[in-house]
């Protein structure tokens, strides 16, 4: 530092900027004790964290009710995290310990090892109508598949085909709440929120009565598939 | 685009880290900075869901560093706290770092709060001087005062 001069004052004021560091390593261990401190004393309203898929790091957030939002890697992280600091609340903070379970859960269903999550669930992004269809579709087994039709009769809405298939790709917590199973009556895939490859990839790793298609008719009943095949 | 929220707490968190970090470690130095930037950020996240969502974020969360820094000051002056030995401030910095400007540090040490909010307000946190008035909580022509004063003794304190 060598002290060329200028006028006097511009010197104090510079000498004034340099005198705190900019990121040092104190202001990151700061940072993670507050992370910390904000997790063990439940500060915050949502935490999130990615968790790994086959399909790519998936966004999971949980609020202290239960998981509320999974996203696809494709998903625009701050759109999402904005979105619910406006519905939810905005003491958003990013937190691994708070999403283990899921992160846990997620594991064993992709590996084949779990076929039911435990995991609680939080609702409250969706409407009415949405989670009447939702709470619904959870219901749907594991290896199971039913229709847009029949979920819709279920929610209480016979001729709501159309509508609930809309709040199934509106679904926050795909994967978890299953929209994956339910297909169109004639048998074909219908939709995906996530892409259909990936509603044909949980299916077959659920082993899912796929093949054929035609498996799936209108009138049928939530059809089980081969229920407990490793657990 | 909704005003009614401020931005998820973590991005928040990330962009005004630097600036309260540094404004801290000016204020009450590396050691005591910990501290304060925790229960800045605690404090900041238990007022965040009343944050309108137009809020100048930058200086809202340096008015309340400001005041854990005052804290901090007035328990030294009580003796509670002894300020932090240069052994303190080595560790928390690799590579080595430059020499610390202790005849600033000193200087500015013996500013009055008001006089030391306003120049590291100004200087290390960058922000303007309306900013640094609703941060210290007087007006606008009081904050110029208080820079300019405080620089002029600055200016008398350090030889150039």
């Amino acid at each position: 530092m060598s002290p060329t001069t200028t006028k006097n004052g511009d010197r104090v004021e510079d000498r004034l900027r340099s005198l705190a560091p900019g990121a040092t390593p104190g202001m990151d261990r700061a940072t993670e004790r507050l992370l910390a401190r904000v997790h063990d004393q439940h500060l915050a309203d949502v935490s999130y964290a990615p968790v790994d898929s086959p399909f790519g790091p998936l966004l999971a957030a949980a609020s202290e009710r239960g998981l509320l939002r999974l996203a696809f890697p494709e998903e625009d992280i701050d759109s999402v995290l904005e979105l619910l600091a406006r519905r939810c609340s905005p003491r958003i903070v990013e937190s691994r310990p708070a999403l283990e379970p899921a992160r846990r859960e997620l594991d064993e269903y992709f590996s084949g090892s779990r076929s039911a999550f435990d995991l609680p669930l939080d609702w409250s992004l969706m409407s009415d109508f949405g989670r009447r269809v939702l709470r619904v579709t959870a219901e749907i087994p594991y290896g199971g598949v039913s229709t847009y039709k029949e979920v819709a009769t279920d929610a209480g809405s016979p001729r709501g085909s159309r509508a609930a298939g809309n709040a199934l790709g509106s679904n926050p917590i795909p994967i978890v709440i299953p929209c994956h199973r339910v297909l169109h009556s004639t048998g074909g895939l219908g939709g995906y929120g996530g892409g259909l490859d990936r509603k044909q990839f949980l299916l077959e790793l659920e082993g899912a009565p796929l093949s054929g298609r035609p498996q799936v008719r209108g009138s049928a009943r939530i059809t089980s598939g081969p229920r407990t095949r490793r657990r | 685009m909704s005003a009614s929220a401020p931005p998820p707490f973590q991005r928040f968190l990330q962009e005004q880290r630097a600036p309260v970090w540094r404004f801290l470690v000016a204020s009450v130095g590396p050691v005591d900075a910990d501290d304060c930037f925790q229960e800045t950020f605690v404090s900041a996240l238990r007022a965040y869901p009343r944050l309108r969502a137009d809020s100048n974020l930058r200086a809202w969360v340096l008015t309340i560093a400001h005041r854990k820094a005052l804290d901090v000051h007035r328990a030294r002056a009580r003796g509670a706290v002894p300020v932090a030995e240069p052994d303190d401030f080595e560790r928390d910095r690799v590579p080595p770092p430059q020499p610390r400007d202790e005849a600033l540090w000193e200087a500015v040490e013996e500013l009055p709060a008001r006089q030391r909010s306003a120049v590291m307000l100004r200087f290390v946190a960058d922000l303007a001087h309306r900013e640094i008035a609703d941060a210290i909580g007087c007006s606008e022509d009081a904050a110029r005062r208080s820079l300019h004063e405080g620089l002029t003794k600055l200016r008398k304190a350090v030889p150039a």
